[in-house]
């Protein structure tokens, strides 16, 4: 009996496969033998079929044929199946034998070669006498053969050593040794395989004959034997359906065979082992369904067949390993390309197998506690006389018996006794942690985090038992986390149970103080005894003593523990021990907090921290530090704000102090005056230290980072603010826990200013200006602020534009320019007495327009004491102001003509008319200082132009307009755009004094068409008419052109007008000259009368029509209605 | 009739559980703790489809050899876990289905009550008998 007495043989895990024997081949020297051999067998893929082949020498003993049965009738079966039977089948005897020989149809001695190949056949046919084992011959040639029916010699000689060996001619072979030898060979093979599978066939066939023969009654294991050689047959012939079916009715009588203690494992075992394969064959036609249902039936019908009580472990072995082998089967066909699912993948069948593992050795603990003077039973009676037993599952001791009693007591006895004995030496805890971690391996690939920890748990466990205290620490050390972060406290403290007796036998102190921390604290569901007994074991190892031991320890391991333990006593140094109990939930409970997100760097900086026990009984602690980020900085305030003895620092220190009390929450606090130099600084608090033991005894730091808190604190304080409770009133001394949060960082910020900032102006500002803004800087304080100083001006982080175009000026007689700052620094201002009051006047120009903000900032020193302390503090106040910037004054530009006409071109040498209107869009008055025309060298004033707004007052609203006569020197060609110039308004704010600086804005003019006319035109005429009264109208025509001009001429008549003069003329024009035509109008109508239309065209210019130059000449004159005499007598009379 | 039956907090930590028989509470709990696998996936995998109209009613999480686990989440994620005898046979869909749904009923009378807060574990004596109907009898 080996250790793997529960393994599957491995014949019947493999798959079986057609076995093909070769005789004749010398692999070890003759190299074509050798390649014909490897072509056989080396790299065989899928594809090929599925043979196995060895090679066996000619003479070569197969298994002998038992004579065959002629009846049944007194026949008694000894058991199931015979242990050698598969291997046999697989290994032994061949379905195909092939004889290999060297012969070529032209041999020279062809006669002696088929005697000797005959001869040859003949032996092998005697070695398997008996056998259905069919026999070939494979003829290897060194020539290429004919194509069939051409070489009359081989078809010939052929049919003789058939005859000769007495072979049909499908079992005759040619095997040329050319170059397509590896094409031969798959052929060959082909052809093997239909052989082998008329071999299996027939088998198939001979042992279904054998049925008739039998009887329900005595025979009933035969009728299991002979279903499982059919279907083992069947898988040999690779009829894999059928098979299937085969083993199927092979199971269902294994169930039907009479059941009691003596047959009960053989019949587990062939149940077992048909299970297997029915399985395995449903994985291999992708029906994994059929093989879980198959393996639960296979699972309901043995798991109540326990068989004898006395080896009850070997039931749960059995058991264990029919969940193994299922999940091997599983976890193969997964690797296959079967998919699997979260609820059903093979870690449950691993972590079944485990189970049963974990019972089986517990059974075996209790069935095999033997006194020491038991001894393993001489004669052995597990020993059987070949070492193996004859069948599948029997005892050593009986086999072949099958009745229901055991035919000897006393070997029975000896028998089980000796499996007890073996059982002992089992490594069971091995066997369950292999299993377990097998189960563990696949949980995780099918997303099972939480049953992965469990069985973690558990190897855990195991790795305990098996007193391998480090691998189990480890894991349990790995999984405790999940189950703290998930809150399950139950199953925490279970685990923190085990982990707690691991480092005791290990003697483990700051695990052991670790753990004891966290189950005698508020996440432990302990009863309140098993919390005080850990407690006062954990005082116990703080003042260097030996703890006592955890319950459950085995007496042995206890001993070596005390041992161990007492060794860390006497062991100098190593006695202190930081624990980070953040990420635990220890028994004493932290919370730090300042009493304020941020303080003044004049007043003390407080801060205050909680502490809370759990435990049930007090503790005493020894020391409590807390520290600050910046300590290096506070290296000489250290001394006063991180207590390194704590009783110093406290404020009404007492030896009390240092004791918690259950369930009360103690509160310390300290106060510290924050250096100037950390102003606008936070300050963290890193860590708090709280130190229990001495340092004569064991001292343990509790280390908790930042400001407190420990694994469930979060969670605890979400619930405490969701909590009716958190409403109700409570007095002021009692500290409810639950409402303490922690404040872990505070900033130190500077002393609130005692100073006023005011400013004057007079928004908006005007573009171009130079803005007053006037600042009152009054201290409020009490002592003397020295260094005051004022930043002034643009405030940084607005547009990049803004910068360019502000600038900042505290002189304001002069314009500023580029030149000047957006922003003034550090305008020195002086110290300032109590109650003094300075004022600044701060000019600001906007060279655009917009919103900009403006800052102001004054910043100055000033000593104080603080808790008797001096400091310099320094305060500032920021004032900032919006001060949009608008333009002061609209400027429109217009061309009119002479006759206030809009002008869109200029005539060269014609006069017209430059209009300016200056409009106000200020909000306060402004005063036009003067303005100015520059014109451009392609005009020219008509006279000496003058402003004629010097002076002038502009309201909101209000328009002051200008012109000016131009006119244009004449230009090169016709037509060009010229530019006029620029137009300059100086002015300033009404408001403010006289000698503030003038703002020029400069206006440029607009470009305008200038154009060369050839004749120009004018009349001259009265301004009026009077009815029936002549009046004189002198058109004058000037020739501008260096060329004679044709002119035509001609007036229209008109129905208002009686005129004389030439009414139609041509005539001719000097260059340069002018020519006067005289008319004489008669107005015949009163009131505004069109003139008579003058049409003049030129006949060198087409272009210039009538109608251009009649714009030159007035087109009506008003009439005044004809004197009344009489009227004007009456008038005169009266 | 069940043999554990726990309420579980949507943070998955657990409200309430009771076991019998009680000498085995630990294995229960482990029982329902790994359970929770399961149900997060189930949850997870119906989440994407429709959160609205989802079914309660888990199902059978998972066999085991010896017990089968039903599951039941509120929509609030506060988990019910069941837990019954592989060998009661007689145990239908339905009974668990109208379990849970006393089970559920049950917990939103404990969640009603003003002086229980939210997320603490569960302390009420109705709520205690009702699950103590629903639990085979130790005899």
């Amino acid at each position: 009996m080996s250790p793997t007495q529960w393994d599957l043989p491995p014949e019947l895990c493999c798959r079986p496969m057609a076995f093909v024997a070769l005789t004749g081949l010398d692999v070890t020297y003759n190299a074509i033998h050798r390649a014909i051999w490897d072509a056989f067998c080396a790299n065989r893929r899928a594809d090929r079929v599925p043979i196995s082949f060895k090679v066996l020498p000619g003479d070569h003993e197969y298994p002998k044929c038992r004579t065959k049965r002629t009846s049944y009738e007194w026949y008694i079966p000894k058991g199931i199946l015979k242990t050698g039977w598969m291997n046999k089948h697989l290994n032994l005897v061949p379905a195909l034998l092939v004889l290999f020989y060297e012969l070529d149809w032209d041999d020279a001695v062809w006669k002696e070669k088929q005697s000797e190949c005959a001869t040859k056949v003949e032996i092998v046919r005697t070695s398997l006498q008996g056998r259905n084992t069919k026999v070939a011959v494979v003829l290897i040639q060194k020539k290429t053969p004919l194509p069939p029916g051409e070489d009359l010699v081989a078809s010939e000689r052929a049919a003789s050593l058939c005859n000769a060996c007495d072979l049909s001619g499908k079992s005759l072979f040619v095997l040329p040794h050319t170059d397509h030898l590896v094409g031969y060979i798959i052929r060959l093979e082909n052809a093997f395989y239909e052989h082998a599978q008329t071999y299996y066939y027939t088998e198939i066939r001979r042992v279904k004959s054998h049925k008739e023969f039998l009887n329900k009654t005595t025979h009933q294991l035969l009728f299991v034997r002979h279903q499982f050689k059919i279907a083992f047959f069947s898988e040999l012939k690779q009829d894999t359906q059928n098979s299937l079916k085969y083993y199927r009715t092979a199971y269902s009588l294994v169930h039907e065979l009479r059941t009691h203690e003596t047959n009960m494992l053989e019949i587990k075992t062939m149940a077992g082992f048909i299970n297997y394969k029915i399985c395995r064959l449903c994985f291999q036609h992708n029906t994994p369904l059929d093989a879980i249902a198959q393996f639960r039936k296979h699972i309901d019908l043995c798991k109540k067949k326990i068989g004898s009580a006395e080896l009850a472990f070997e039931h749960t072995a059995w058991m264990s390993k029919q969940f193994q082998s299922f999940g091997d089967l599983f976890d193969e066909a997964i690797k296959l390309g079967l998919t699997a699912i979260q609820t059903q993948n093979p870690g449950f069948y691993y972590q079944q197998a485990a189970y049963y593992a974990q019972e089986r050795k517990q059974q075996a603990t209790h069935l095999c506690a033997h006194e020491a003077s038991v001894s393993y039973p001489t004669p052995d009676h597990l020993e059987t006389p070949s070492g193996a037993l004859d069948f599948y599952g029997q005892r050593a001791w009986r086999q072949g018996h099958q009745s229901i009693d055991p035919p000897h007591m006393e070997k029975e006895k000896g028998g089980i006794l000796a499996l007890q004995m073996k059982e002992k030496d089992v490594p069971h805890s091995e066997l369950i942690i292999a299993l377990l971690s097998n189960a563990v391996a696949q949980f995780k690939k099918y997303k099972c985090p939480r049953m992965k920890s469990h069985l973690m748990v558990q190897m855990g466990e195991e790795y305990n038992h098996a007193k391998d205290y480090t691998k189990a620490l480890k894991l349990l050390d790995y999984v405790m986390c999940d189950y703290r972060t998930e809150r399950w406290w139950s199953l925490l403290t279970s685990i923190l149970s085990t982990a707690l007796r691991c480092s005791y036998l290990m003697a483990h102190v700051k695990d052991y103080i670790s753990y004891s921390m966290e189950l005698v604290g508020r996440a432990s569901t302990l009863r309140e005894e098993q919390k005080s007994r850990i407690e006062k074991n954990l005082i116990k190892v703080l003042m260097n003593e030996v703890p006592e031991a955890e319950p459950d320890c085995d007496q042995a391991s206890a001993k070596a523990a005390q041992a161990l333990w007492s060794d860390r006593m006497s062991l100098a140094g190593s006695n202190e021990f930081t624990i980070e109990v953040q990420d635990y939930v220890p028994f004493v409970q932290c919370k730090a907090k300042f009493l304020s997100p941020s303080f003044h760097v004049d007043d003390p900086v407080q801060l205050h921290v909680y502490l809370r026990a759990d435990c049930p009984h007090p503790v005493r602690f020894s020391k409590l530090c807390v520290s600050l980020s910046n300590q290096v900085q506070y290296n000489q305030l250290c001394v006063v704000e991180e207590p390194c003895k704590s009783q110093d620092i406290l404020e009404a220190s007492s030896q009390e102090n240092m004791c918690l009390v259950p369930g009360k929450t103690r509160i310390y606090s300290f106060k510290f005056v924050a250096k100037t130099e950390d102003v606008g600084k936070k300050i963290e608090i890193t860590a708090v230290d709280l130190m229990l033991g001495s340092d004569n005894g064991r001292c343990v730091f509790l280390n908790w980072r930042g400001g407190g808190g420990d694994a469930a604190s979060s969670h605890e304080a979400l619930l405490a603010a969701r909590s009716f409770k958190s409403r109700g009133r409570v007095p002021e001394q009692h500290v409810e826990w639950d409402t303490v949060s922690i404040q872990a960082s505070t900033m130190i910020i500077s002393r609130i200013p005692k100073i006023s900032v005011q400013l004057s102006h007079e928004p908006p500002a005007l573009n171009n200006e130079m803005y007053r803004i006037t600042v009152s800087i009054q201290s409020n304080e009490e002592t003397v602020t020295k260094d005051v100083k004022l930043t002034a001006g643009l405030k940084p982080g607005q547009d990049a534009n803004l910068t360019q175009s502000t600038h900042v000026t505290l002189n304001g007689l002069e314009m500023c320019d580029e030149s000047h700052p957006a922003l003034l620094p550090d305008i020195a201002i002086g110290d300032l007495q109590p109650g003094e009051k300075v004022e600044k006047c701060l000019y600001v120009r906007c060279v655009t327009t917009g919103a900009r903000i403006f800052l102001f900032h004054v910043a100055y020193a000033l000593s104080t004491k603080v808790e008797g302390k001096d400091i310099t503090c320094r305060c500032h106040k920021d004032e900032t102001v919006t001060i949009e910037t608008v333009v002061p004054f609209e400027v429109a530009v217009k061309f009119v003509s002479t006759k206030f006409e809009h002008l869109d071109r200029v005539y060269v040498d014609i006069p017209f008319l430059l209009m300016t209107d200056i409009l106000s869009a200020s909000p306060w008055p402004l005063h036009l200082v003067t303005s100015q025309l520059q014109l451009a060298p392609t005009m020219a004033a008509m006279d000496q132009p003058q402003s004629q707004v010097e002076q002038v007052v502009l309201q909101t609203g209000e328009c002051a307009s200008e012109c000016f006569s131009l006119q244009c020197p004449p230009v090169l060609n016709g037509t060009s755009s010229v530019a006029s110039g620029q137009y300059l308004i100086s002015w300033k704010r009404k408001s403010w004094c006289a000698d503030a600086p003038v703002v020029t804005t400069v206006a440029t003019l607009p470009h305008v068409m200038v154009e060369t006319i050839p004749l120009y035109v004018h009349a001259e005429l009265p301004s009026f008419g009077r009815v029936r009264e002549s009046m004189p109208v002198r058109y004058h025509i000037q020739n501008r052109t260096g060329l004679v001009q044709d002119v035509e001429m001609s007036v229209e008549p008109s129905d208002a007008f009686m005129f004389s003069g030439l009414k139609q003329v041509r005539l001719r024009i000097l260059p340069g000259a002018e020519q006067e035509m005289l008319y004489n109008f008669y107005p015949l109508m009163a009131g505004y009368q069109n003139l008579p239309q003058l049409n003049i065209s030129l006949l060198r210019f087409p272009a210039v029509s009538g109608q251009l130059l009649r714009r030159f000449l007035p087109s009506r004159i008003f009439v005044k209605p004809q004197g009344r005499q009489a009227e004007d007598a009456s008038i005169a009379a009266a | 009739m069940a043999v554990c039956i726990a309420v579980i907090a949507k943070e998955n930590y657990p409200l309430y559980i009771r076991s019998v028989p009680v000498q085995n509470e630990l294995k229960f709990h482990y029982t329902v703790h790994t359970s929770l696998d399961v149900v997060e996936e189930k949850i997870s995998a119906v989440g994407k489809a429709m959160a609205d109209q989802r079914e309660l009613y888990l199902g059978l999480l998972y066999p085991t050899e010896d017990y089968k686990v039903y599951g039941y989440v509120t929509n609030s994620k506060v988990k019910f876990v069941i837990v019954a005898d592989s060998s009661n046979t007689s145990l239908r869909d339905n009974e668990i289905r109208s379990m849970f749904r006393k089970l559920h009923n049950s917990f939103t009378d404990v969640m009603c009550n003003p002086f229980y807060n939210p997320g603490d574990t569960i302390q009420s004596k109705a709520f205690d008998s009702m699950v103590s109907a629903m639990m085979v009898q130790a005899s």
